[in-house]
């Protein structure tokens, strides 16, 4: 089983008749997500047409979100809206009573992340992303952009920063025979919803996933974090790679939040951080699948 | 996002921060001639000329020179500093080419103060920080004596509350020495406000005041002003367009920005054109695990088109000194025909010099194969990335 999703939960799509929402609609659609409703703001009314193992399907849209959530009892959002609307569609989906959203815009501008943040503080709400690749359990829902073909059903939580590193990691997994019970791309912002420690929590609870893989990279204090969480509370074994060991300071990588400032968030200080808490730590992008086998019990 | 001194001090007297008069100067005949109208202006016969670059410690530099023998002064100054490449600790070694000046009215400085606003990721909130240690690096007190750095944590929605500034305010001992105490404690109250709104409303990710002044009239200005804009806003401030200095960036990482790819210079051989930032800080590291060093750190990111991966490539084949090229595709909505079709009009147009190896895997892959093959390039394919980074680093100590 998993974690978050499974084959029950229900999605309405957010920006379902742009360019990326429609394209990765119909995916999830054909990976078996229940994806049961769309939403863009004066396409109400519309159907959105996909294909489903060579049926065709319809997918109702609607102009809200709680329009959405109110027709088809949809109760998990992923975001396509662009960065500069992004933000106000979290907080309509949320509104609507979603309780997990996952955001896959990328370039939502911080201050809005803090405004979202400070928003669904204490809601019984759930956020993953902006600027991730979504979530997936394995031949039962996917929810976001990464490929489906690449993951096997299994026991090994994945949760990481990047999107296409997290794809390196889940096929090298596949190629050794682990199965995933749920991967979640946290996202590469500095402001976003869950991070490290939140999904480790979940995964550590989880009857169904006896070890976890994270992906890290420079920028910020979350692997450190995830390791005083690991030390003190993991029951489960942990493997992770962190990326940017060669990347000079100052210097943005790709990820708004992959930066090294003011000598601080180093990979070196994560990998210390994380040998310290007892984490296996790759020591190349190339031995993560190993690395995760070497630390399984039994 | 970063701007000049002069053009966060305009910023900062929209908002009604109060800024030394000043103004810009493109040339040194300018320089004097708005120092003779600064002068006339202000009554103060000292002017200030402060190097324009986009980099901190200017003034230890000797990018900042204090001038008391009116406009003639400021002119042979100017000329001295105008082309003049000045070295300070942000810079590098090679410097930042002066080609802007600010002329700015001198001020009777009793404290130097620093203010400082970031986005505390750990927090979600923005973050002020303020010391006593106005004028020196920060990164140095916080790091030598941390305590002398005070920290107020902004809620987005109440914002920055009275008694927070307060707290700041004595804290710094805003009122030591001022002939009026009152009216000092009320302005910084009020600046604090006043950046903190800024902050917010033009998207900032660092703005800096080192120094914050208290001058001898127990007036609060900002001295300096350091601002940075967060990239991701850029769609609603169209007005950044007109701030943004070419001069100032790097012109490969300027022209790969306007490409929409992610470009970092590195000081290796190997050019890495990757999908997906992840992978591509990895790519890197696998590179340098093998006993290579990485030239680039380019993400084409997801959803590149064949344009996109031509002018990526072109980027990596014009650059003198790669010495080798390695592409580590994971497809995941990137698929593997569009980067091959990309690597090989680039190459049918620049040619290839050096040892070129492509890995590429997931969506689209085995069409993506085939256009290498059939392009009759001299391309290796790699199996994995340990094996790509293998090959490449192997190459280059063939050739």
């Amino acid at each position: 089983m998993s974690i978050l999703v499974d084959k029950n939960t229900r999605v309405v799509i957010a920006g379902i008749t742009g360019s990326a929402g429609s394209f990765h609609a119909k995916q999830c659609l054909a990976y078996g997500t229940q994806v049961v409703a769309g939403c863009t703001p004066g396409r109400g009314g519309e159907k959105f047409q996909a294909e489903v193992k060579g049926k065709p399907v319809e997918v109702p849209v609607f102009d809200t979100v709680s329009g959405a959530v109110k027709a088809t009892s949809a109760d998990t959002a992923c975001i396509f809206v662009p960065a500069l609307g992004a933000a106000d569609a979290i907080l309509e989906a949320v509104d609507a009573g979603c309780k997990l959203v996952v955001a896959i815009t990328e370039g939502i501008p911080v201050m809005d992340m803090i405004r979202v943040r400070r928003a669904i503080e204490g809601r019984d709400v759930r956020l993953i992303g902006p600027n991730c690749p979504g979530i997936i359990t394995p031949d039962a829902c996917k929810i976001g952009i990464m490929p489906g073909h690449i993951h096997l059903a299994g026991r090994i939580g994945v949760v990481s920063r990047s999107g296409t590193l997290t794809y390196e990691a889940v096929g090298q997994l596949t190629a050794l025979g682990l199965g995933q019970s749920t991967c979640v791309g946290i996202g590469g912002d500095p402001v976003g919803g869950m991070d490290f420690v939140d999904v480790l929590k979940l995964f550590n609870e989880d009857p169904n996933t006896d070890a976890v893989m994270m992906m890290g990279e420079i920028g910020g204090n979350a692997e450190e974090r995830a390791a005083e969480f690991i030390k003190n509370h993991m029951k489960k074994p942990v493997a992770a790679f962190i990326a940017g060991t060669t990347a000079p300071p100052g210097k943005r990588m790709g990820h708004a939040g992959a930066i090294i400032s003011g000598g601080k968030g180093t990979a070196s200080d994560k990998i210390k951080a994380l040998n310290a808490a007892g984490v296996k730590v790759a020591p190349s992008p190339a031995e993560m699948g190993v690395t995760l086998k070497s630390v399984l019990k039994g | 996002m970063n701007i000049h001194e002069y053009q966060g001090k305009q910023i900062f007297a929209r908002h009604g921060i109060a800024v030394p008069k000043g103004y810009p100067a493109f040339s040194a005949e300018e320089a004097e001639k708005v120092a003779a109208q600064l002068i006339e202006e202000t009554k103060v016969p000292v002017v200030v000329v402060k190097a324009q670059i986009h980099a901190g410690g200017r003034g230890k530099a000797g990018g900042v020179k204090v001038i008391k023998g009116g406009p003639a002064e400021v002119k042979q100054t100017a000329q001295a500093l105008l082309g003049k490449s000045l070295v300070t600790h942000q810079t590098g070694p090679e410097g930042q080419t002066i080609r802007r000046l600010y002329v700015e009215q001198s001020l009777d400085i009793a404290r130097e103060l620093y203010l400082g606003l970031v986005v505390d990721r750990e927090k979600r909130r923005i973050a002020v920080m303020a010391s006593t240690e106005g004028g020196v690096e920060i990164e140095k007190v916080a790091e030598e004596t941390p305590e002398k750095i005070l920290n107020e944590h902004i809620d987005p929605v109440v914002g920055l509350s009275g008694y927070q500034a307060r707290k700041l305010a004595y804290g710094l001992g805003i009122t030591q020495g001022s002939p009026t105490p009152k009216e000092t404690l009320a302005e910084f109250v009020q600046t604090l406000t006043k950046l903190v709104s800024l902050f917010e409303k033009e998207d900032c990710s660092l703005c800096e005041v080192n120094p914050l002044i208290v001058t001898k009239q127990g007036k609060i200005v900002a001295l300096d002003a350091k601002i940075n804009f967060d990239d991701n806003a850029g769609g609603r401030h169209k007005e950044w367009a007109s701030l943004q200095d070419a001069s100032e960036e790097d012109p490969v990482e300027l022209e790969a920005k306007e490409a929409g790819l992610s470009y970092v210079a590195l000081d290796g051989d190997i050019g890495c054109l990757v999908n997906g930032a992840g992978l591509a800080m990895a790519t890197m590291d696998i590179i340098k695990h093998h006993g290579g060093n990485p030239a680039n750190f380019l993400d084409v990111g997801g959803g590149a088109t064949k344009d996109q991966v031509t002018k990526a490539f072109k980027m990596i084949l014009s650059s003198p000194k790669v010495k080798g090229i390695f592409v580590n595709i994971f497809g995941g909505i990137m698929k593997c025909d569009v980067i091959a079709e990309g690597v090989v009009a680039a190459t049918r147009e620049l040619g290839l010099k050096v040892p070129l190896v492509v890995r590429l895997e997931g969506t689209n892959v085995e069409e993506g194969k085939k256009i290498l093959r059939e392009s009759g390039l001299a391309i290796q394919a790699a199996d994995g990335m340990a094996d790509g980074a293998k090959k490449i680093v192997s190459a280059i100590k063939a050739a």
